[in-house]
């Protein structure tokens, strides 16, 4: 049997958790990507490539950076809202970079507006509605992000990245860990440097 | 946010937080002569351990008295009783959505009374640690001991470690809250022992020093809201999290579910590290091995020893932690066995089940023996056992 892959879906209906798959979390100054093990800087290069070929390169950013819990969850946000104007600066005129929020997890009644959030019950329907082919998720819970981006990979073709200030996501296509603002600063370096050569 | 203490300070009660590794693997222990309880209420001593709550099923155990002790001594920082096994695990989940260290203890009846809280504390990632000190759970009721209980715990989604000893139950109580807690893991923790046997009788076990504790669980690190004065549940849920919820998609409440599971996974790399791996194995290569958990696993050890004197070659693999479920660990261990022998002390042979679903040629797998309802198990009966087996498989050969 050949090694299970973290692609970007659609997977299945109800597509497997990575971990039951036998994707493991990376150790500290290592991503994954697409669950294969690889140091941090290359998984930099990797994440800088997709988001600069996307034609809809999108951040998520949750509510450990939305909401100034402290003096860290700030200048995380202000290194993510960097990373956004960075990223408008170097994609090519026909993309269309977002920033769309994922305030809360409330599920949303009667249903979301797809245009200005995301929600962890029903990430799908933002993904599809803004045609997003590339995202990545910052500042949210590890256990909601997990639920999202396993919906994502069972029913979209959204590539994503999860900027995770924890241990990692085996569930996103692309991981990092014990995310910083300067790891998020780090990001933004790569797409910069790579900028016209995709 | 966080209230992580700095490693090297004292507590109120003058212990210094250690690092997890320095206090497992690093200090110097102290042999001592206790009951599997009062290794309970020893363990507690030093896990810096917030909140307790007893329902005293004496007389299981007198585990959650003592800890008692350690509340009016000033080690526990809240202990309350619960009027039921159901209000107990019940106020746990509060305490431990509040951010505090909880532990409790029950045993057969009261497990079963307590079961719908077990996948609540795991669908909510509360990392609370219950002990279970396994006895019947039918009527007759029986106090000795019977692990028919740890098949109900399997799919609870908690993490569920067997201890064979007192060592293992002191060990893995400590253990068990760092694993439990880490953010990839964030699971309710079951640290189980057969009771009577441990619980009531005394045993040598190595422990370390009581000045000297583990650091405070950091409630931040979840992966999931922790509930604090700026953040009430409905600021990040519309519902209080254990409730229904009509407004997720089935495919939310499924992908929830995986995510459980996916955590136990991630556990084994933290298990691993501190338990030296979920299994252990002597005589690895015999081609009769004994596989098995808790104290049945002492009287496999015995009965390898009552084989060896009769000149047969037996193996034993004992199993540390039920979930995660060491797979590929025993499908390694087993490769060259032809017959595999799985003692247990309760009716259902649980763990033969799970053990067959996993080995090749699953047909070498014995249920068995098993004894219930606190039956002892003499190391004896196992012996006997693997003999007429050889020699059913021996006059089978010669019929062929």
């Amino acid at each position: 049997m050949k090694p299970y892959r973290v692609l970007p879906g659609p997977e299945e209906f109800l597509p497997p958790s990575a971990a039951s798959m036998g994707i493991r979390l990376p150790d500290p100054d290592q991503g994954h990507i697409e669950g294969r093990i690889v140091p941090e800087e290359e998984a930099m290069e990797r994440a800088a490539q997709v988001f600069l070929s996307a034609k809809v390169p999108t951040i998520f950013p949750g509510p450990l950076v939305l909401w100034s819990w402290n003096e860290k969850a700030a200048k995380k946000a202000t290194a993510i809202q960097y990373l956004y104007d960075v990223i408008r600066e170097s994609v090519s005129s026909e993309a269309r970079p977002m920033i769309i929020p994922m305030a809360d997890y409330r599920p949303k009644y009667p249903k979301i507006n797809p245009e200005v959030e995301i929600n962890p019950n029903h990430p799908n329907l933002t993904i599809w509605h803004n045609k997003i082919d590339a995202c990545m998720f910052v500042g949210v819970h590890c256990h909601q992000a997990n639920l999202a981006l396993k919906i994502i990979r069972g029913g979209t073709d959204c590539f994503t990245i999860a900027m995770c200030a924890q241990a990692g996501h085996e569930d996103a296509n692309l991981t990092f860990r014990d995310a910083t603002p300067e790891k998020i600063m780090n990001f933004a370096g790569w797409i910069k440097k790579l900028k016209g050569t995709v | 946010m966080s209230t992580t203490v700095d490693i090297g300070t004292k507590n109120k009660k003058g212990q210094v937080y250690t690092d997890p590794n320095d206090l497992f693997f690093k200090t110097p222990r102290t042999s001592f002569f206790l009951t599997g309880s009062e290794i309970i209420k020893e363990a507690i001593k030093r896990s810096s351990c917030g909140m307790s709550v007893a329902y005293p099923i004496t007389p299981q155990s007198e585990a959650a008295s003592l800890i008692g002790e350690l509340f009016a001594e000033g080690y526990v920082d809240i202990y309350s009783r619960g009027a039921s096994e159901f209000d107990v695990m019940s106020i746990c989940a509060g305490g431990s959505f509040g951010g505090s260290r909880c532990f409790t203890t029950t045993a057969g009846p009261g497990t079963l009374r307590a079961m719908e809280n077990f996948p609540m504390w795991a669908g909510s990632r509360l990392p609370i640690q219950v002990c279970i000190t396994c006895r019947g759970i039918n009527s007759p009721l029986s106090i000795q001991p019977d692990t028919l209980e740890l098949y109900y715990m399997l799919e609870t989604g908690c993490l569920v470690w067997h201890a064979e000893t007192a060592q293992d139950l002191f060990d893995f109580i400590m253990k068990g809250f760092i694993v439990a807690e880490q953010p990839d893991v964030h699971l309710p923790i079951a640290v189980a022992c057969d009771g009577f046997f441990v619980t009531h009788t005394k045993d040598v076990v190595m422990m370390t020093p009581d000045d000297m504790c583990l650091p405070r669980y950091d409630p931040y690190r979840s992966p999931v809201p922790c509930m604090d004065m700026e953040c009430p549940p409905v600021r990040m849920m519309r519902d209080p999290f254990v409730m229904k919820n009509n407004y997720i998609s089935y495919a939310t409440h499924a992908s929830w579910q995986q995510e459980v599971r996916a955590a136990i996974e991630r556990s084994r790399k933290h298990t691993e590290a501190l338990l030296d791996g979920l299994i252990e194995v002597e005589n690895g290569d015999a081609e009769v091995l004994i596989v098995s958990s808790g104290t049945a696993v002492s009287q496999g050890r015995e009965a390898v020893t009552l084989m060896r004197d009769e000149g047969f070659d037996v193996g034993l693999v004992k199993i540390k932690t039920l979930r995660p479920f060491p797979s590929r660990e025993l499908q390694a261990a087993t490769r060259n066995a032809k017959r595999i022998f799985v003692p247990e002390f309760n009716v259902a042979s649980w763990l033969a089940r799970e053990i067959k679903a996993v080995v090749q040629d699953n047909q070498r797998v014995v249920a068995g023996p098993h004894v219930g309802g606190g039956m002892t198990m003499p190391p004896e009966i196992i012996m006997e056992r693997i003999l007429r087996t050889l020699k059913s498989d021996k006059e089978a050969l010669a019929h062929v």
